[in-house]
């Protein structure tokens, strides 16, 4: 039966040109920040700022919404990039010692018959690796610290750790031959009495003189300062530094330049001619003497017209008391300001007039490039205000625990929601600079948003952040807090109205005068205010999040300040069940005085499950004024209009021990054992990353080492047994749904719940909602009586695999609308003529069962088939491009392979399937979420989102343009000839091995660079709130598999190479 | 012999003539016809005719055809005193000694007709009729079976192990490993799944059927080449109540050397490929991959009436039970040994449904399901997809 519906649709060519009408698989943009940041450029001239990162990618951002990738073929880390100005090319020094030239290309793209211009993408042009000796990079004196691009584009000097300086023609990348600048030349000008017979050690500094070309800067880490012309070959000056140096900077007239040393300090020196030795500076301070500082690593010297010159640079801080801050400090005349970072600076640069003819600098903003954010510094205004950036927002300020999405929202809430995002903006310190956004190069073309799309993120802190997704550029819009909800041990110090927290205040006492700049803040006070879940309804801006110590706040939107209590309500989910005792965290305690909340969503009712468990699943029905929440224990409904908790129901197996012992010491011991599978996977990250060198022999060694390693491995075993029903934390509740449909009978429908659990139970109440259902009363009548609840049905899988979701569908097979869409004719109303059915989506298979009698009527066995599990569904419906009005609605489901697979709904028949994720990223495949319109989200690492498409018509991707010098070249493309795009995103030769044989359902999936950048030992577990115990089981056991492939990899190598031989 | 010359003349119709034996022992009496009385009555009378107080017993009788068949229970007991003609012979076994295989086998020396046996032992060969359970059903569970001999290449073992639910864990455990194939470019080695260890009284290990370095290819058709261990894990796991694997046993000794022309059909299956039947992975890769001399020829709706269809609905009339207390009592009761109608999975729910009205199988859907019995008095309360 079942192959004849394949096979008939294999073949059905009509039915293969609708599915490509809808379906598209395309990674389309990555929102956030990018993960280990270490290199920062800036094109004045284009005004175009690069990223790079450790994995290799290099990111370039202009005005919001233009921005393009690119990714080196090695995973080295982007040591420097620097930008040819105007030419729209960029070189890139990677770790590894090579030299990478980059090129912006353009290329139009053909998709599903329109054609949208502006791709722009970055493509390695050419490449050179110094010297050519890799083998000795470390301590070899090629290893190059140091890039000068001369403003004439045309050459390149390279200063080495050797002290060398080598130059190389642009854009060919060639050396000059036989002109190298090594130490016994410069040493043979050094007088006698500098030399002591010691090297100067490495280049550290390469500055071109700012009005005479050809006139280089040399700085030795020894002190040594030298002033070289390159047309003559000759020193001019010698500046007899005797501290070690770490940067130079020129003074804009070319007259002066400051040199800033590893004691902390700084110094300028004059430049005059006919001098030949200049043996002191001008002058020299150290800015937090008098006791011993820490290295200034970089200083700018910027010249302003209507006063001092600014002077910038960052470290410097004494020592003992403020050694491990992270500052940078923006000094002009008595302004003296100490920007105090949350992580580690990368780089800085200012963005300011280059033009010739201006005879100052006057700097407009300081950009501060930060491990964790990046900050932007208004130099214009008085007070030196931080403009926040229109893109590169650190989502994981505080680690990102769960997610959620909202298409089409409507206009009334979205400007609420601006409003109060506005007013909490305007707190001292992160106020909106009057400036516009300084990096501005490059025009965004992509047509306006059709609609305004929500993204919610929960975090560690208790905090909701609200994401404007609606465009390339992620920016946010809205934070809420939910900590002042409850008494905590800490300082409230979300609350933005403590006066503490003023740094105007904290800067008369304090030297150095630090102000905290950023919201990176990875510290949670407490652990339990972390949000697992989030429920929100836009038409009635009603709120639900819910935590880890199994609070559910229900929270209502307000313009205005309010000062109020808040009301609790407890719901016992164990109710009189015998023998459990709660022995994980307590609950939260709730604020007994009223608290002051902001406007934006202020909580209503707090309700509070006991035991306090984290809550796994959370829905609201604003238009019944329901709330129902799951935990570990049970599950509860909530009716917060009357404040009256409807319903209670344990879902506890008898057997399991495990649920009552609380998140928090699982999760300890998940990290352990997560650890030390890291630890294993960076040991045969180091055996098996070798530079493949290819000479016939280490093949051969290779192999035979590799054949050692696999017999010393007692091999991976797994236990066959079908799940039993006293498995751990069989009771847990994975998914809530409400629906108005016929549960009881075919003839009424009216208000019901479903909860499926990890068990593989569900369980349907018929609900008495006062004005809802048939023969009643319309709805929003003050109805007399409470919401009842009745149970109507209970289902129990005989896989007993978790239930993920459960979704009622109407008579013609579509999912119900969402609450409120039909009364308020937002969509089309639901058929209640024609029988209902519901659609279960276990971990292992897809069915749909009749209503109200649950007969089953389709089913996909996707686990007995494909071996693997589902992880994530959603209902999407997907738009053709051929048609205007056509669409479909899909399941889409994620498995633990980390691939999509679309099913039509309701005969559950497979349409197309595509790699999305690598299975290895649990945590990518973990925080998942879809949109209604076929796209979705998952975090490739802790501070990025990946947004993908699934849909061939709504695609959210960077189309821009840059206007430069050069005619960008255009190529007419498609997608899969357009280079690695993605940050930093590796196709894991791994996966290559086991994936594609099966991937051949209909349409190919496109060459798309699994993603992530993330070395996998840097995964920190703390992203992700909604890991299972089986996300790591999987995990556990994937790794190995790795290691494995790894193994299979090695070893074909030398079983063909043996068939060579033979 | 001398039954033969046996003449039933001068006895009262209304008596049984009785032979018992026992061991080399036999013992002669008779009964009343018309009053034969209870089993249990009957069960004490043999115990103390053969001065075996305390010996657990299995009693079978010879019936017509020369069957041995069981008598344990008022129904068969009466069965038997009414075809007894004129002799009821019957053969007395230690209960934990008896060979249960002789039952309904023609070990009585009557060559022809094991209709009736075959009637009364498989009760779903007709499933029309009342049936009259004549013996504990657990004796006639099918555990384990090897299937589809015909088609597969000798070297090649395909066994179904059936888990009724039972206690018994499957009890086995698998691992990644890597096999030699043949191919055009000589030889080759390839990753597959190897059986690594036997959990002692498991039911793998008790059919002798699979054993450790056994190589997995299949699982409920499904080929494992290119599926990861935890695939292949998983795809066991989701078809634990009717798993049937294909391995390539280790030990080839043992295999079944089948004389010369290939076997026919004997299994009655038809014999068109399955292969791609689950033809989710594109047809043309899994025909390229798949080993030309396997053939699947597993009926669609085999497989698709396998247990898991039997999601158990229970539908709660009524007053509202919001909390309902005892409801994960009844998952701690013993597991009670239920009947299954397990010989032909195709068996539809009106026949289950027949089965369920006939009363003695109300509790095994409960253990069944696992699930709570509140609500089982309710007539038609239970029922399966």
């Amino acid at each position: 039966m079942m192959k004849f519906r394949f096979r008939r649709q294999g073949n059905d060519p009509q039915r293969e040109k609708i599915k490509q009408e809808l379906f598209a698989f395309n990674k389309t943009v990555e929102h956030g920040f990018p993960h280990q940041p270490c290199a920062l450029a800036f094109d004045p001239q284009l005004q175009l700022m690069a990223v790079g990162t450790k994995s290799g990618a290099m990111k370039i951002y202009g005005s919001p919404g233009v921005e393009f990738t690119g990714l080196h073929r090695d995973a080295a880390a982007v040591a420097q990039i620097h930008f040819l100005q105007g030419q729209g090319r960029l070189l890139s020094l990677l770790d590894d010692n090579t030299l990478h030239l980059w090129e912006l290309g353009g290329a139009s793209r053909d998709r599903g018959g329109a054609k949208s211009e502006g791709v722009v993408y970055l493509e390695e042009k050419r490449n050179y690796s110094l010297l050519g000796r890799p083998g000795l990079e470390s301590c070899s004196a090629s290893r190059v610290t140091v890039l000068l691009l001369l403003r004439s584009c045309d050459l390149l000097c390279v200063g080495t750790e050797g002290g060398g300086i080598h130059f190389l023609d642009l854009p060919r990348l060639s050396l000059r031959d036989n002109q190298s600048l090594l130490l016994d030349q410069v040493m043979q000008s050094v007088p006698e009495d500098y030399r002591c017979g010691k090297s100067l050690g490495p280049v550290e500094s390469l500055q071109e003189h700012p009005k005479q070309p050809g006139k280089i800067l040399i700085g030795y880490s020894r002190g040594l300062v030298v002033l070289w012309d390159l047309s003559t070959c000759n020193a001019e000056h010698m500046f007899l530094g005797k501290q070690q140096l770490e940067s130079l900077v020129w003074e804009r007239s070319g007259s002066s330049f400051v040199s800033s040393h590893s004691d902390g300090g700084y110094s300028v020196w004059a430049v005059a001619s006919g001098n030949t030795y200049t043996h002191q500076p001008v002058s020299s301070s150290i800015p937090y003497g008098p006791f011993p500082c820490k290295a200034i690593n970089k200083i700018l010297w910027r010249t302003i017209q209507s006063g001092c010159p600014v002077v910038l640079y960052s470290g410097g801080m004494p020592r003992a008391s403020y050694g491990d801050r992270h500052c940078v400090t923006i000094q002009q005349d008595k302004q003296h300001v100490t920007l105090d970072f949350t992580s580690r600076v990368i780089d800085f640069f200012t963005v300011h007039t280059t033009d010739l003819e201006h005879d100052y600098d006057d700097p407009k903003a300081l950009v501060v490039l930060l491990e964790e954010e990046l900050v932007v510094i208004d130099l214009l205004t008085t007070g030196w205000p931080s403009v926040p950036p229109p893109y590169l927002a650190p989502l994981h300020s505080s680690a990102i625990t769960t997610s959620c999405h909202l298409d089409n929202v409507p206009a009334k809430l979205w400007d609420r929601l601006a409003a109060a995002g506005n007013s909490q903006g305007a707190q001292p310190g992160v106020r909106h600079a009057h400036g516009s956004w300084p990096i501005c190069g490059g025009k965004n073309l992509a047509p306006p948003p059709r609609q305004q799309e929500l993204l919610l993120t929960g975090h560690e802190d208790g905090t909701v952040r609200f994401w404007n997704v609606s465009a390339v550029a992620m920016t946010p819009l809205y934070k809420l807090s939910t900590a002042n909800v409850f008494h905590t041990d800490c300082d409230p110090n979300d609350d933005p109205l403590d006066p503490t927290n003023d740094p105007e205040a904290l800067q008369e006492e304090e030297w150095p005068p630090f102000r905290k700049v950023g919201c990176f803040d990875p510290y949670s006070d407490d652990p339990r205010l972390g949000i697992q879940k989030i429920s929100l309804c836009k038409y009635s801006c009603r709120l639900v999040v819910a935590g880890t110590a199994g609070q559910v706040i229900v929270l209502g939107l307000s313009d205005e300040w309010s000062d109020h209590t808040v009301d609790v309500s407890t719901v016992d989910l164990l109710q009189d069940r015998e023998g459990f005792t709660w022995k994980g965290h307590d609950r939260l305690e709730p604020r007994a005085s009223p608290a002051p909340f902001p406007p934006g969503f202020q909580p209503l009712v707090l309700v509070q499950a006991l035991p306090p468990a984290s809550v796994t699943s959370v829905m609201l029905h604003a238009e019944w004024n329901l709330v129902a929440f799951g935990t570990s224990h049970g599950f509860g409904l909530f009716d917060y209009h009357r404040r009256t908790a409807v319903l209670a129901r344990c879902t506890l197996h008898p057997n399991d021990s495990l649920a009552m012992e609380g998140p928090l010491s699982r999760v300890k011991s998940l990290k352990k054992s997560l650890r030390q599978s890291f630890r294993r996977i960076r040991k045969s990250r180091v055996s098996g990353k070798k530079r493949p060198i290819p000479t016939p022999t280490s093949k051969i060694q290779e192999a035979n080492a590799a054949l050692a390693d696999q017999e010393e491995v007692a091999p991976v075993q797994r236990r066959i047994e079908p799940r039993s029903a006293d498995d751990s934390l069989s009771g847990v509740v994975r998914c809530l749904c409400f629906a108005d449909t016929y549960l009881r009978d075919g003839t009424h429908h009216g208000p019901t719940l479903w909860a499926g659990t990890n068990s593989g139970s569900v369980y349907a109440y018929a609900l008495e909602v006062p004005g809802v259902g048939s023969g009643r009363g319309r709805p929003g009548g003050e109805g007399s009586g409470c919401v009842e609840a009745v149970l109507g049905k209970e289902i129990q899988l005989m896989h007993r695999a978790p239930v993920v979701s459960v979704c009622v569908l109407d008579g013609r097979g579509k999912p119900l609308p969402e609450p409120y869409q039909a009364s308020l004719d937002l969509a089309t109303a639901p058929d209640m003529t024609n029988p209902h059915s519901v659609l279960i989506a276990s971990e292992e298979q897809l069915k749909v069962f009749s209503l109200p009698k649950v007969g089953a009527k389709t089913k996909f066995k996707l686990t007995a088939h494909e071996g693997c599990r589902v992880r994530r569904v959603a209902m999407v419906t997907v738009c053709s491009t051929a048609q205007e009005d056509y669409s479909e609605t899909s399941l889409v489901c994620l498995t633990n392979l980390g691939d999509l697979h679309l099913f039509n709904v309701p005969a559950l028949r497979p349409q197309v399937r595509y790699d999305c994720i690598r299975k290895e990223d649990i945590s990518g495949i973990a925080s998942c979420v879809f949109t209604r319109n076929g796209q979705g989200f998952y975090l490739i690492s802790p501070s990025e989102y990946q947004r993908f498409s699934l849909s061939a018509k709504v695609i959210t991707e960077p189309l821009c343009t840059v206007e430069l010098e050069r005619p960008l070249e255009t190529h007419i493309s498609d997608d899969a000839a357009i280079p690695l795009r993605a940050n930093g995103t590796h196709r894991n030769q791994a996966e290559g091995l086991t994936e594609d044989p099966q991937c051949g359902l209909s349409s190919p999936p496109p060459l798309s660079p699994l993603d992530s950048p993330l070395s996998m030992a840097d995964v920190s577990l703390d992203t992700t709130g909604e890991l299972t115990v089986e996300d790591v089981r999987d995990f556990l056991t994937s790794v190995d598999e790795v290691e494995n492939n790894l193994r299979n990899i090695t070893e074909e190598d030398g079983c063909s190479l043996g068939v060579l031989i033979t | 012999m001398n039954k033969n010359h046996r003449v039933p003349s001068n006895r009262t119709l209304g008596a049984v003539e009785v032979k018992s034996k026992f061991g080399a022992e036999f013992r002669r009496f008779s009964l009343d016809r018309s009053k034969p009385g209870r089993f249990d009555e009957f069960y004490r009378l043999l115990q103390h005719m053969h001065r075996i107080p305390n010996v657990d017993l299995l009693v079978g009788y010879a019936d017509v055809h020369g069957d041995l068949l069981p008598i344990n229970n008022d129904d068969n007991y009466r069965k038997a005193i009414s075809v007894a003609d004129p002799v009821l012979r019957l053969f007395l076994q230690r209960k934990e000694e008896a060979d249960y295989s002789a039952f309904g086998l023609d070990t009585l020396t009557r060559p022809k007709k094991t209709v009736l046996a075959a009637m009364l032992l498989r009760p779903d060969a007709n499933r029309k009729k009342p049936l009259v359970i004549i013996s504990l059903p657990r004796d006639f569970r099918p555990v384990s079976s090897i299937i589809d001999v015909d088609i597969l290449p000798e070297t090649h073992r395909r066994v179904r192990l059936y888990k009724h639910g039972q206690e018994k864990p499957l009890g086995f455990y698998i691992r990644d490993g890597s096999s030699v194939r043949v191919t055009p470019q000589g030889l080759e080695k390839v990753p597959g799944i190897f059986i690594s260890r036997m959990v002692p009284g498991g039911l793998a290990e008790s059919t002798g059927l699979l054993a450790v370095n056994d190589e997995v290819l299949e699982v409920n058709g499904i080929e494992v080449q290119g599926k990861s261990l935890d695939q292949v894990t998983d795809m066991m796991i989701a078809n634990s109540h009717n798993l049937i694997v294909t391995v390539k046993p280790a030990n080839q000794r043992n295999n079944i050397v089948r004389s010369g022309g290939a076997a026919s059909g004997s299994s009655g299956h038809s014999s068109d490929s399955g292969t791609s039947f689950y033809g989710y992975s594109s047809p043309g890769i899994a025909l390229a991959t798949t080993p030309a001399d396997i053939i699947q020829n597993f009926h669609p709706e085999e497989l698709e009436s396998d247990e898991d269809d039997e999601d158990l609905v229970m539908e709660v009339d009524g007053e509202a039970m919001p909390i309902p207390r005892t409801s994960s009592a009844s998952c701690t009761i013993p597991f009670i040994p239920r009947y299954m109608p397990h010989l032909d999975l195709r068996t539809t729910n009106g026949a289950l449904a027949s089965h369920n009205r006939s009363g003695s199988l109300r509790t095994l859907s409960t253990a069944d399901s696992g699930l709570e019995g509140r609500s089982l008095e309710e007539e038609g309360t239970v029922i399966t997809l």
